[in-house]
């Protein structure tokens, strides 16, 4: 299901003497099965622009297209349910959500309230537990009770139980400790790699963005500042640097070796990728071959 | 030689948390912080930190064959944890939960209401505190419109107007964005300098905890490692089971000993390996 922008513009209020212009000019494909990071400062437009995926939020002006449905300034709020169950969304600090007194009838909330029997929205539940990694003796226990990564988790899978076709994440590691991040974005990987799904991920982490990301939309002010696959957008560390981005230690600190006299014909995004360019300038002496 | 003075004594601390079975959430813990110090206390979640922090304060049920907890020279009773407060403020993790003000001055001006201070004396403080956190030209704004980082800031603000020796901060940079922390970090940075602050930061962030002197490990309630960032920096990979990150420099070590360099066994700063690399590559 690709998803295209043409022409987007978003403005809160609009029409009011509160109006506030939070999109504009907003031209973008996001590929079926791609998996695309978001990342800009606070206020850039990102959440603004998430919003329009399932059509939470409707262009003030121009189209969004989502697989075959179309979404203009003139859409009627009515039959949007079909489009909200494919493209699933996970907010900021989604634990926050949680409600029932189990797992189990918390993840089967979403299912049941879209018309599956309790019977299925039971089996979809631990189904989806077992998907996010989480064991299935959690299922009867109290949300409340579990660790706050176990909690996001289970944020998770009740959106994975509405079985979408693609997921949108919005900062989905921020407040957890890196072992949590890294299992997390583990997940992530997993969703995208085997059940196919379409990720989207608003980030502030650039090293996951060079990790995971294959496509990277950089917002400013409320536009598409730059977009691109990362191992090109980041070759421009000076330009993002100026905007406070930041770009992935590895590339920083290869611009870095860079000034000092190494040389790169690209920048590398990742340590393994630094390390295999930085051996053919180093003598020869320096290697050991190991006993492995 | 400056005169060092141990801000923080604790002895044999023990405590379980009531109707929990298992493993004490403190165990024997056995800690002195120097005055002016900045201690960064790691470890993964659960593993007692904020257990510990909350203790200092006085936050926690302690029971007289609990250990003893000295700040400043008081030791810890019922009778005056509140002067043990006076000397303790606290920034937690969520910026949004710790405001009470309509606007940025009151919030600060809070604190030093609950103590009664004389109003002209009051304003200075506001005044000079915000002015120390770089937000006295969001005096009169509301909190809710401020970005994290600046929360944050004002949070600590409203703590160093009300002149405390010891600044803890409670993984108070973990949900910001990468500016918000950088702004946190340097303005705690700064009051230490100043006013000979001593710090204690509980945090899963690597660039955090390279700013203390000394880096307390704590794992099922005891602590078990202390030492200079550089020391623990070196634990690589293990780094992450206790609940930080491996620093950057440490991380590309292991991908060139993974294509057979010889590399330095010693931590090494970013800056220090790029200049092991660059005389390294001038040999070619």
């Amino acid at each position: 299901m690709d998803i295209t922008f043409k022409d987007v513009d978003y403005t809160y209020q609009a029409g009011t003497p509160f109006e506030s212009q939070a999109l504009h000019d907003i031209n973008l494909t996001i590929a079926d099965h791609s998996f695309t990071a978001i990342i800009g400062h606070t206020g850039s437009g990102k959440s603004t622009l998430v919003q329009h995926l399932n059509a939470l939020l409707k262009p003030t002006s121009g189209t969004v297209t989502i697989g075959e449905r179309k979404i203009t300034p003139e859409t009627n709020n009515k039959h949007l349910k079909p489009l909200r169950q494919k493209v699933g969304m996970v907010f900021q600090f989604p634990e926050s959500q949680l409600f029932e007194e189990t797992v189990a009838k918390d993840i089967a909330f979403g299912p049941m309230n879209f018309g599956m029997s309790a019977e299925d929205a039971a089996k979809k539940a631990a189904e989806m537990l077992n998907l996010v990694g989480l064991p299935a003796d959690l299922l009867e226990r109290s949300p409340f009770d579990l660790s706050g990564g176990q909690m996001r988790r289970v944020a998770i899978a009740g959106v994975l139980a509405m079985t979408p076709e693609v997921l949108v994440l919005d900062e989905p590691t921020a407040g957890l400790d890196p072992a949590g991040r890294r299992e997390i974005m583990g997940m992530v990987t997993q969703l995208h790699e085997k059940q196919h799904l379409t990720v989207i991920l608003i980030t502030h982490h650039m090293e996951d963005v060079a990790s995971y990301a294959d496509h990277v939309v950089v917002m400013e002010h409320g536009t598409i500042a730059k977009v691109g696959k990362p191992s090109d957008v980041f070759q421009d560390v000076a330009w993002l640097q100026e905007r406070q981005l930041g770009v992935p230690e590895t590339t920083e600190f290869a611009a870095r070796l860079q000034k000092q006299g190494f040389h790169f014909d690209r920048l590398p995004l990742t340590e393994v990728e630094l390390a295999a360019a930085l051996l053919p300038q180093l003598p020869r002496e320096a290697v050991q071959p190991h006993d492995e | 030689m400056t005169d060092v003075t141990k801000i923080i004594e604790v002895e044999h601390l023990n405590f379980r948390y009531p109707q929990t079975e298992g493993r004490p959430a403190l165990n024997d813990v056995n800690l002195t912080i120097e005055q002016g110090e900045w201690v960064a206390i790691i470890g993964h979640n659960g593993s007692g930190k904020s257990t510990l922090a909350k203790s200092l304060d006085g936050l926690l049920p302690l029971t007289p064959d609990s250990g003893t907890i000295r700040v400043a020279g008081i030791t810890l009773s019922e009778d005056n944890v509140w002067n043990i407060r006076r000397q303790i403020g606290m920034v937690f993790q969520n910026p949004d939960n710790q405001f009470v003000g309509a606007t940025v001055e009151d919030d600060v001006a809070f604190g030093l209401e609950n103590i009664g201070l004389p109003r002209e004396e009051m304003l200075t403080r506001v005044h000079a505190a915000l002015k120390r956190v770089r937000m006295l030209e969001f005096a009169d704004r509301e909190p809710a419109r401020l970005s994290g980082g600046q929360k944050q800031r004002v949070a600590i603000a409203g703590i160093i107007a009300l002149q405390p020796q010891i600044i803890i901060l409670d993984e108070s940079t973990s949900m910001l964005d990468p500016t918000g922390r950088i702004e946190v970090l340097e303005t705690v940075r700064e009051l230490k300098e100043q006013a000979n602050l001593t710090v204690i930061s509980i945090t899963h962030d690597i660039d955090e905890a390279a700013n203390a002197n000394r880096i307390i490990i704590l794992d099922d309630g005891e602590i078990k490692e202390s030492g200079t960032p550089a020391e623990i920096f070196q634990y690589g990979e293990r780094l992450i089971e206790l609940g930080l990150d491996v620093p950057y420099a440490e991380r590309l070590k292991a991908a060139l000993r993974r294509q057979n360099l010889v590399v330095p066994q010693q931590y090494l700063t970013e800056e220090g390996l790029v200049d092991w690399l660059w005389t390294l590559h001038s040999k070619m």
